[in-house]
Parts: structure tokens; sequence; C-alpha cells
């Protein structure tokens, strides 16, 4: 297998002349081309207006009607996107104080969010106060390392959900934080954490191998990175303990990324890892364009 | 699209997929968009959120007291006055719900000056302004500590020179970085463990509050301190809070 190298470029105009003849081969379109567009967000925390005016970092950034208007110009642009939440939609302003995450919820239905991941957050009402917002939500919430069994969302969450946007298969899977000595027992109750990385693994086979599909995306509230605790399961951690997965989305950490990392998994292949701040000041866009084999010739480029 | 970043990475990937027609990645384009003003409101979604908004607004303004004086933390001194409220009003409350599960009565009360987020300006108190103090839903904890635990936590106080808030149960008479007076409720420290009520967020090592961790005993009120200033708020017509000389500092 041939590798190439990393070449870096300031612009699209030149880094489509830096690529030169394969940039020509790699953009000539065939009748059998295809382009996906995963949209995301992360620990949104209730910010449902604009951060104030006078807020020091924010100031009038974020809004939940503005997001709503970028997702519906991007759809407009490309009907197969997909959009999804990395977790810890709720706390963080009145607005849940008040209405308990209800207005998130019928928020993110609206704007039609197909599926989200569960934070540590998303406990702050409880697991029954969790499941008393489930009606609201009209988008699938999936979680491969919580086990709820003995909770009252048994059954209500899926460890992994399978997308199929013009024929391209996408699976989609959850991994949540430890919740002992983050949040209280009282409130998660009888919820279990199971190993993320080895359900990671489980579950990218599973869905690569399995069930054969084009893009695996985790879903992680895990965190982008833990300088200071290195040991501490992370997205990048993550991304080099397995294979298969494609992109992980991240949360937790409210990182802000500069742009989408590119990272190797354990057998030394590309994967994007990304995660976009907090409060939806973001909004994350990762497009993919499949094309036929021999079209595609020997390379993927990854642009970011 | 200030985010729009170039790398462009040739990358082999291959899909280890059967069918007919092999469909391979042929480009991943990753970015973010900044939300912000230059993009519309989204109509409908502005109307489906305004009786919330609405609402909010006027569940925020509600008013539950009159304050007659600023209740701030900007001072030289080592207590603030709004530190003494905050303090003595969970004191007063926590007392009653520590009571109710464990029977025994709390010695004191001890946050940190960090968690006081905002002032109270003088004129009607409204919930807004228990949201602006107290913004994170930080809960009561009452802890057990052994006199070796309680002893380090004096010597925090001491040497820090942060106003801690503290409630009035508890005077510390401090030369230069030592205590040279305590007083519990009116009494000398006794060599015995004591039961102090603080945040969750503190116990857990909070503010370098390492003495929190591990108590012999740890009590959760599953009650949270700005609720605590709601119920407090609610129950009063007029706020009422002084600096008493609760912590007094004697320069060596």
């Amino acid at each position: 297998m041939k590798r190439r190298d990393f070449i870096l470029k300031s612009t699209a105009t030149t880094a489509m002349i830096g690529i030169g003849g394969l940039g020509l081969q790699a953009f000539k379109k065939s009748t059998s081309a295809k382009h996906i567009t995963i949209l995301h967000t992360n620990d949104v925390h209730s910010h449902i207006d604009p951060f104030p005016t006078n807020d020091k970092r924010n100031a009038n950034k974020g809004g939940v009607t503005r997001r709503a208007t970028l997702i519906q110009q991007i759809r407009k642009e490309n009907p197969n996107t997909l959009l999804l939440d990395a977790g810890d939609i709720f706390q963080g302003t009145p607005y849940f104080n008040f209405y308990h995450g209800e207005l998130e919820f019928k928020l993110m239905s609206k704007m039609g969010y197909d599926a989200a991941t569960i934070g540590n957050h998303d406990f702050d009402k409880g697991i029954d106060g969790l499941f008393k917002q489930w009606p609201n939500a009209q988008f699938d919430f999936i979680s491969a390392n919580y086990d709820f069994t003995n909770t009252v969302l048994n059954g209500h969450v899926k460890p992994y959900q399978i997308y199929i946007k013009d024929g391209i298969k996408i699976g989609v899977f959850g991994l949540g934080i430890e919740l002992d000595g983050l949040v209280n027992k009282t409130l998660y109750k009888e919820t279990k954490y199971l190993d993320p990385v080895e359900r990671a693994q489980d579950m990218s086979h599973t869905l690569k191998k399995e069930e054969k599909c084009d893009l695996v995306i985790c879903l992680s509230h895990l965190g982008y990175n833990y300088r200071k605790n290195p040991d501490k399961i992370s997205d990048l951690k993550l991304a080099g303990l397995t294979k298969d997965i494609d992109l992980i989305i991240g949360g937790h950490t409210h990182t802000f990324l500069k742009k989408p990392t590119v990272t190797k998994n354990s057998v030394g292949k590309n994967m994007l890892i990304n995660q976009v701040g907090w409060g939806g000041i973001n909004l994350g866009r990762i497009d993919y364009y499949f094309d036929e084999a021999d079209n595609v010739g020997q390379g993927t480029n990854i642009i970011v | 699209m200030k985010f729009f970043y170039y790398l462009l990475i040739p990358a082999l990937i291959f899909s280890g997929c059967q069918r007919q027609q092999k469909l391979d990645i042929q480009r991943i384009e990753g970015k973010q968009i900044t939300i912000d003003e230059k993009l519309s409101d989204e109509k409908n979604i502005d109307k489906f959120i305004s009786p919330y908004r609405d609402s909010l607004q006027i569940q925020m303004n509600e008013i539950l007291a009159y304050n007659p004086q600023e209740l701030s933390k900007l001072s030289d001194l080592p207590e603030t006055n709004i530190g003494n409220f905050m303090a003595d009003l969970c004191y007063k409350i926590g007392n009653q719900k520590f009571n109710e599960i464990s029977h025994q009565n709390l010695d004191f009360v001890l946050f940190n000056f960090g968690g006081i987020r905002a002032s109270i300006p003088r004129g009607d108190v409204k919930v807004r302004n228990a949201f602006e103090v107290m913004p994170f839903e930080n809960e009561m904890v009452v802890v057990k500590l052994s006199y070796d635990k309680m002893q380090d936590l004096l010597q925090y106080l001491a040497s820090n020179d942060k106003a801690h808030p503290v409630s009035y149960s508890l005077r510390l008479e401090i030369k230069g970085d030592q205590i040279s007076t305590v007083k519990i409720n009116g009494k000398t420290l006794e060599n015995r463990p004591y039961y102090v009520l603080t945040s969750d967020y503190l116990q857990n090592g909070g503010d370098h509050m390492t003495f929190f961790q591990d108590p012999l005993e740890l009590y959760a009120l599953n009650y949270k301190i700005r609720d605590a200033i709601l119920d407090e708020l609610s129950l009063i017509d007029t706020i009422q809070a002084n600096l008493d000389g609760r912590i007094v500092r004697i320069e060596n």
C-alpha cells in the first residue's frame, strides 16, 4: 500500500493546484458519485438564545434560530444530511431550570436531529427527569456503553443505529463517560458503565464487517483528550485503540478545535475526530464524497 | 467561514464492503461554521420559542424581597456581606434538612469566595438575582470532619487571604497566617469531629479544599444552594446581611 505525505495548503485554490494531476482525477464527477453531509453539535447546555452581548468570550454567538437557518440552508444544498449531537444537551441556562429540558428536545426535533448520545449533565434532573422528556425527542438516543437494563430507560436507548442516505449506509454508535464521581448516583441510579474501548471495538466491527456500513461514526461524550491524566480514556486515545471507525464526533471537554483532527487508528489508517466547543457556538460539518472504486483510484483526499 | 482551513491529506482507504458497484470515499471535507448574527433567525423556530422565552422572563423578573444595601464581595475585609448572607441562610435551612436525616446539628458552613458569581444590587431582589449569584447547580452536602481535618480547614482559612463565606457560628481571629482564636457556637475548638455544610463541588476537592475529601461521614442533602437562596428570599421581606467581625485579621 502506497502512502502519500501530508501536503499542507492554506487555501482551497492552492490545495487544488497542489495536488495537480491527482486533483483533476479526484474531482472528476461520475454518475454514481454520492455526497453525504454530517452536521454536529455538542455540549449545547440549554443555550437556546445567543450568548448575551456583554458576554466576555462569546458575545452574541450561538442561538437556536440561527442554527436552524444554517441547517436548513445545508439541507437544501444536500438533502443527504445527518444531524447529530454528542451529549450535554441539558443544563446551563434558566430554560433548563424552568422547563426541565422540554424545550431543548422539542427544538432539536424541529431542527431534524437524527440522533444524540447521552452526556453526564443529561442526568441532572435524574434518569427519571430525562425519561420524562423522552416524548419530546423525535430523534434516536444512542449509547453502547451505558447499560440501562435496571432503569426506566431500559429498551429506549440503542447501542447503535444505521441510517441510509442516498443508498449509503451510515452506522452510528454512542459512548458515554464514566458517571461515578461525576454524577450523583441518586441521579443515574442503576445505570451501568461499560468499558468504552471494548464496546467501541465490538460496535465498529459489527457496523463495518457485519452490517457492511460505508461509514462508521462514533458519537462520543468521553472528552477529546486529557493531557494531565493521560490514562483516562478520550477520543484521541480511543481512535488509536480501535479500527473501522471513520469519524469520532466528540463532546464533554468543550474543546474548540481550529479544524477537525486527522489521526491514525490502530492499523495506521487515517480517521477524523471533531468537536465544536460548546453552547451552540459552532456547527461541525463533515462532507463525504463517494465514488466508484475505479474513479477513486488509490487515495482519499481529506480536506480540513 | 473563517474556520475553513485546508489540509490536504491523501490517505488510502478501502472499503470492506462487497457490493456489485463498489463505492469508496473519494474525498472528505471537514470544517466548523460559527453561528453568529450573519445568520438570520428561522421564523418558525423563533415563534415556537417565544412563549417559553416570555414566560421565563416573567418568572425571572418575579420580585421576592427587598434589599436595603448592595451585597457584594468587593471589599478588602476577610468577610463580605454577600458571603455572610449566603452562608447564614444555608446554615439555617441546611441545618433543618440535616437534622431531619441525621438528628444531629451543624457546627458551621464553609463555601468558597469564587463560588459567588454576582452582586445583589440595592432594591427589589428578583429570581434572576439568585441565578446570577449562583448559576451553578451545586448542592448542599454535610461532612463529618475529624479533628485533624478541622485543623487543616482552619489552617486553609488562615493562610488563604480570600474572604471565603462562613456562617456566624464560626468566629476566627487570624494573626499573620495563623489562627489565634477559634469559637464554634461560642466554644473553643474541641478534640472531636465537626459537622460542616459545604457544596458538593468543594467536597470533591474544588478550590483545593482537600480537607473535605474522604470525610468520616458524608450526607447529601439533595438540595441546591440556589434553591436555598430562592426559598429564603421567598420567606423574608427584607434582606438583613451585615459584616459582624466573624473573621478578623490582625497583622503580625
